[in-house]
């Protein structure tokens, strides 16, 4: 089988409390994938790892058949994994528009210019409106980031890690803290970016109609270990997951 | 960039340097023209020390010493080797501060917040005893006098054309800087650098980076001092030197790229006014700052340019660095 991502055996402990627990996937090209889990399941960590900001205690993580245990997140970024924040992570100074131009102007490999304006660089200029209007956030673009609303900065920051081109898109709870409307929303949207941009897309999510709604498999995480994983289907009436999770949201 | 603009600040850019290169003409007493001279060559530190600051967020307390490294290669080569030797001299000067900054920028940058800021002001500290022990050398506290340039810089109202024009050269390029891709990334580390690994880029490898390129332009104006006061004293190294930049930032504004100049401005202005009146001028000046922060707390640029926006009308105007 050929992998884009394949995780194997990865183990992780904050003291003794075990939050990745030899854990085992793979992710296949062009899927769309989630993983869900109760709070404190060890999702984010899980995320953490495979992008080079936390050093796994154990275990392999392979991308295109390359080892990333040990490199750092922007060599990570730069093979081809780019990556969106449970709380949203932007510049938030900086104009909407200059905040998916820096994210295009690393992937031209443009930042160590010193001499032109920013703004003058054309081809990251497009790009940078090409993602805008895939985000719908055109009015916004003048605006500094600070100012937009909760959802709003959700989706730029989700903008930011399409402004790479990954070839791999992973998102921390996408919709946390959004309204049921702007849930709704931004459900579509990422169906839509997913087949827009041919991602493989891995997200976590709490909201249970997105997780069943776009995922084409889920894995669930509990306790920093993986206790199922499989067709949406399948996941529904697995009994160890109704007992760890979802009993509790969809009864 | 829309071209009205565009041409508003070639206005300002023009009116500028109108005002300096009038100076000498205008004035009637030396002493007015080496006052305009100082405030172009503090304006150039302050201004290059903000690009660490106010643009990348990394309080330096040390440039001081790089100040320093430029003043006394000048200071020394002239002096002791020969007056021919003013620009082989300058070009060590940069050369040495580009090596010194390249090896305390690697220890330096491994530190965040205040350790960033403490560690800086040790070395500086540590060049400034140096420089005041190693009296057969430097000249210890009594500093190297009779440095006088060779030519027609000998002449003090040439030296001055030569200051402001290396000074609004060198400003255009930082300023060009602060408005790239590479002074983007600055900005961005500033405001996130956790999303700066995460689009791919080093967060150190740019700090490294501005922290030589801010150092280069604070031995550019150590040396031109040098040649401008004709003695250098290792105060030129001191913390007090360090101070003085971070104070011009504040007082001018750090968030506006102007703001530093403006502050130095201002303060050389104050020390010379101030200081001509009363013997306690360090107190007056000292409370003036203080109700010009508490005023102005976006610093002078940035109210004024807060005041002219509210007034247009229009709260969104924001201007980058
Ligand atoms: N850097 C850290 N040091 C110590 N403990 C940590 C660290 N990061 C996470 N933890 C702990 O590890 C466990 C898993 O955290 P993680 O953030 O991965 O959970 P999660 O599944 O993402 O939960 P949520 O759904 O609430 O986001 C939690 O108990 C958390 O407190
Ligand atoms: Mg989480």
């Amino acid at each position: 089988m050929n992998a884009l991502l394949r995780v194997e055996q990865l183990r992780k402990a904050f003291g003794g409390l075990k939050v990745t627990d030899e854990v085992s996937f793979s992710i296949r090209p062009q899927e769309i994938a989630a993983i869900i889990g109760p709070n404190g399941a060890g999702k984010t960590t899980l995320f953490n790892q495979i992008t080079g900001q936390l050093p796994p205690d154990g275990g392999r993580i392979r991308f295109e058949e390359v080892d990333l245990v040990g490199r750092s997140p922007q060599d990570i970024v730069r093979l081809g994994i780019g990556r969106s924040f449970q709380i949203a992570s932007i510049f938030p100074d900086e104009s909407v528009r200059d905040n998916l131009l820096a994210a295009c102007l690393s992937r031209l490999n443009q930042t160590r210019r010193l001499w032109r304006p920013y703004t003058s660089h054309l081809q990251a200029g497009e790009e940078a409106m090409a993602i805008l209007a895939s985000l719908g956030l055109e009015s916004q673009a003048n605006r500094p980031a600070y100012e937009l609303a909760h959802g709003d900065q959700k989706l730029l920051d989700i903008g930011i890690a399409l402004a790479l081109r990954p070839k791999l898109l992973l998102m921390d709870e996408p919709t946390a803290g959004m309204s049921p409307e702007e849930r709704q929303r931004t459900r579509t949207l990422i169906k839509k970016l997913w087949q827009e941009y041919r991602l493989t897309l891995v997200f976590i999510e709490h909201d249970m109609d997105m997780v069943f709604g776009i995922a084409e498999r889920i894995f669930v995480l509990n306790h920093g270990r993986l206790i199922a994983e499989g067709a949406p289907e399948s996941i529904r009436a697995n009994r160890d997951v109704i007992t760890a999770y979802l009993g509790e949201e969809t009864g | 960039m829309d071209l009205p603009r565009r041409y508003k600040f070639g206005l300002l850019w023009t009116a500028g340097l109108l005002v300096f290169a009038l100076v000498p003409l205008l004035m009637t007493s030396r002493y007015q023209m080496n006052l305009a001279g100082h405030i172009l060559v503090w304006g150039l530190f302050a201004v290059s020390f903000n690009m660490l600051w106010g643009v990348t967020g990394m309080l330096s307390f040390g440039q001081a010493l790089y100040y320093g490294i430029g003043a006394y290669s000048v200071g020394l080569l002239v002096t002791r080797v020969g007056a021919a030797w003013f620009f082989p001299a300058l070009g060590i000067g940069l050369a040495t501060a580009a090596l010194i900054s390249l090896l305390v920028g690697l220890l330096v940058i491994r530190m965040t917040g205040v350790y960033f800021t403490m560690l800086t002001l040790a070395f500086a500290q540590l060049a400034y005893q140096v420089t005041l022990k190693w009296r057969d050398l430097t000249g210890g506290d009594d500093g190297i006098q009779g440095i006088i340039p060779p030519g027609l810089l000998a002449d003090k109202t040439f030296y001055y054309y030569v200051v402001l024009a290396v000074v609004f050269f060198s400003i255009w390029v930082l300023k060009r800087m602060a408005y790239s891709p590479f002074g983007l990334v600055l900005r961005c580390i500033q405001q996130n650098p956790e999303r700066v690994r995460f689009i791919g880029r080093s967060v150190r490898m740019n700090q490294l980076r501005i922290y030589v390129i801010s150092s280069l332009f604070a031995a550019a104006a150590g040396a031109l001092m040098a040649g401008m006061d004709s003695s250098i004293h290792p105060d030129m190294l001191y913390w007090t030197t360090s101070g003085e930049v971070i104070l011009m930032s504040v007082l001018g504004g750090i968030n506006r790229f102007f703001g530093p100049f403006i502050g130095a401005i201002v303060l050389i202005l104050l020390e010379d006014v101030i200081g001509a009146k009363t013997e306690f001028w360090p107190i007056v000046i000292g409370s003036v700052i203080l109700v010009i922060v508490i005023l102005f707390p976006r610093g002078v640029v940035g109210e004024a340019q807060h005041l002219w926006s509210r007034f247009r009308g229009d709260s969104s105007q924001r201007s980058p660095a």
